[in-house]
């Protein structure tokens, strides 16, 4: 009975990817639920208006999708770089970056190439400029030894700062006052997912900000699944995330996996701007990247850096962002900055206190489960 | 004294007041770093505290009560991250960032739903702030050169909580390197078995290390909302937190180079606000925007080994495995 209380039996697979997630995630809940009651409102009822959020009303479904292409980008982009045992919380910074691209090169271009030109450089700019933004810090770790973590939370503020002096002086829209460019010509943008529904003969579909770029995350999902389990470079990176040592003498060149992995985490980051500039904006806003770099840490933890996983954390988030706007119209005395503190208990619990069920779970399923009698059983 | 001399006395009369919150907290994140826990959480105890310290006095109409609420909600934080870090295990960054995002989420929502004034508090007035303190003989003394103004200007008229910050500073050196309780702090930061085996805890003494920086964080947190402001604004710290994270690593983990820190960074954000939009013959206008990233752009260049060495804790970011 005992024979467990130093090191717990190991969980079973589908208890890891599934059952574990799902208890943090209720125990995160739950700790809201208490804030919720402490503030005098009806907990249950709170966070029913935030679940069905998304569904209450037609376009609703589509603000959803809109808010999960984020997360989409930057979840993948923080899961990248775990693969590789790197934790990139410059999100932020590279999404900004990613912007910053775009609207550079819209500015240079203006109208002059047709879309079917324009639109393909919008996405490599958006994706370069995130992944030269990931890259400084990745040769930094690489060849000078300094810690990823500091210098990309470094690098979020002094993109930050970029921004705003750009978007203030060089990049303002001129007779304006608000920091923020002009208005994209119409061959840079990515069309609105209502508009093509409507092109394509689908009837009025209710407007969103939902536009093209969530099937480039799509793709990104897949792309990403692709690149870690299917290729050469996708098993180096794990290689150097399990064991930078063992990757070494196995003659792998760590610093270069590691400056790739950090571009390629980048350039995903980058790509959220897609979603936000060429999309839904259609012109560069200062503070577009809205914490949804720091987020798609919790959606690379629930989602357990899996794409499969990043989409369905993905969707939850995107549907919490969404219910946040219905809270913020029924209640008076909650917020949408409630889903703030959601997501702070969910990467508390689903990451920071990851560990603290495991043991009891595991004991747990180990003394109801069935076990095979060769096992354990039989040698005590 | 001229009066070039005199505008350069007031702007460093403001980089105290601006460095004052960064240097309690770069003590807080020395005393958590140095005992081997990475502390990006600074940002959130602070932002916390000083929601805190002001819904506080505002509800009690007593600053003091604010200020001890303010050190027990930041040092709460601390146990919390510690019981994520080191009881569990957890990743430091993970928990740390789990605590910047909670206080954000809750001191808006809180704020929201007990003042109903969109996240801040009700304003406070001047008997329910940290007023500034002027020291005897101040105006007395104005008429000796130099000694008087700088007197006066620079060293008399701050609040009680900058000549705290200020007596953080050599109190944390002396407790890191002249008492038991320090010389075991650096240790566990640096070997945490060799501390074990002498029979020493290591998880409490990591916790004490935490709940002190959470206390540290606290009172500047109570300085942002009830002395430099009067009352509290949503996202209040505006990544002082970081930077002050950036001052220890700037002043390799030392107290007294992190204080050199801290008055640097505080002397750059008080020349931006007096620099901007000023022409200058030559160079024009100066990018202000561009030299508030100073702080992250020299630290970056610090950590890469191009400005000196920095040598962390080398048991930082490990939790410990008995």
């Amino acid at each position: 009975m005992f024979k467990f209380l130093g090191s717990p039996p190991p969980l079973p697979r589908w208890a890891e990817v599934l059952l574990l997630p799902l208890i943090n995630l209720f125990v995160a809940f739950l700790a809201c639920a208490l804030v919720i009651a402490a503030i005098g409102e009806k907990p249950v009822e709170v966070l029913w208006t935030l679940f069905q959020g998304p569904f209450l009303f037609p376009g609703n479904m589509g603000y959803t999708l809109y808010y999960t292409t984020n997360f989409i980008f930057t979840g993948l982009a923080v899961a990248v770089a775990f693969h590789a045992k790197m934790f990139n919380i410059g999100g932020e910074g590279q999404a900004t970056l990613g912007g910053l691209g775009v609207g550079l090169l819209v500015m240079a271009l203006g109208s002059s190439l047709p879309m079917i030109l324009m639109v393909p450089l919008v996405i490599v700019f958006s994706a370069a400029f995130g992944a030269a933004w990931a890259l400084v810090p990745g040769y930094l770790q690489a060849y000078r030894g300094s810690h990823i973590v500091i210098t990309t939370i470094m690098f979020n503020f002094i993109a930050a700062a970029i921004m705003v002096s750009l978007l203030s002086g060089p990049m303002m829209q001129p007779g304006q006052m608000s920091p923020q460019t002009g208005p994209f010509p119409g061959n840079a943008i990515l069309y609105k997912t209502h508009d093509v529904l409507h092109w394509l003969g689908m009837g009025k579909v209710a407007e969103s900000p939902m536009n093209l770029s969530f099937f480039i995350g799509i793709l990104a999902l897949i792309g990403v699944w692709l690149l870690i389990w299917r290729t050469r470079l996708g098993y180096q990176i794990r290689a150097v995330g399990h064991n930078p040592e063992a990757a070494h003498y196995a003659g792998i060149n760590v610093p270069r996996v590691v400056l790739l992995t950090m571009a390629i985490s980048g350039a995903l980051a980058g790509m959220m701007a897609l979603n936000e500039v060429a999309g839904a904006q259609q012109r560069v806003i200062l503070n577009f990247s809205g914490n949804y770099g720091f987020v798609g840490i919790a959606v690379a933890l629930i989602g357990r850096n899996h794409p499969v996983g990043i989409f369905l954390a993905s969707l939850l988030f995107g549907a919490l962002y969404q219910g946040g706007t219905e809270i913020d119209f029924n209640y008076q005395s909650i917020t949408r900055e409630m889903v703030v503190l959601i997501q702070g208990l969910i990467i508390l619990f689903s990451g920071a206190l990851y560990y603290m069920f495991n043991p009891w779970l595991a004991r747990l399923l180990y003394a109801i489960l069935p076990r095979k009698a060769s096992g354990e059983g039989a040698a005590s | 004294m001229n009066d070039l001399a005199f505008q350069l006395l007031l702007a460093l009369d403001a980089s105290l007041r601006l460095a004052a919150p960064l240097m309690l907290c770069a003590m807080a994140g020395i005393f958590s770093e140095r005992s081997g826990i990475v502390d990006i959480s600074l940002e959130g105890k602070l932002l916390a505290s000083a929601f805190v310290a002001a819904a506080v006095t505002a509800a009690t109409g007593s600053v003091w009560l604010g200020l001890a609420a303010a050190m027990l909600s930041s040092m709460m934080l601390s146990v919390l991250h510690g019981f994520a870090t080191i009881t569990h295990r957890g990743d430091q960054v993970v928990s740390g960032l789990a605590i910047n995002m909670l206080a954000m989420g809750f001191t808006i929502v809180v704020g929201h739903a007990v003042f109903a004034r969109g996240g801040q508090t009700p304003a406070l007035t001047d008997n329910q702030r940290f007023s500034p303190i002027t020291l005897p003989f101040a105006d007395q003394l104005t008429a000796i050169p130099y000694v008087g103004p700088i007197y006066k200007e620079l060293i008399s008229g701050h609040s009680l909580l900058v000549y705290m910050a200020l007596a953080a500073v050599p109190l944390t050196a002396f407790v890191l390197y002249r008492s038991r309780f320090g010389l075991r702090l650096r240790a566990v930061g640096e070997v945490p078995e060799a501390v074990d085996s002498a029979g020493i805890s290591v998880f409490w003494l990591r916790y004490r290390a935490l709940m002190l920086g959470g206390l540290l964080c606290g009172i500047a947190g109570a300085y942002l909302s009830t002395a430099s402001g009067a009352g509290f604004v949503r996202e209040m710290s505006a990544g002082k937190g970081y930077i002050a994270l950036a001052a220890v690593i700037f002043g390799n983990w030392r107290p007294f180079r992190a204080l050199g820190a801290c008055l640097m960074f505080g002397f750059l954000e008080a020349m931006t606000a007096r620099l901007e939009g000023v022409d200058f013959p030559v160079v024009g206008v100066l990018p202000t925007q561009l030299m508030q990233a100073l702080p992250y752009v020299l630290t970056v260049l610090l950590l890469a080994g191009f400005i000196g060495r920095p040598t962390p804790p080398a048991a930082i970011g490990q939790p410990y495995i008995k």
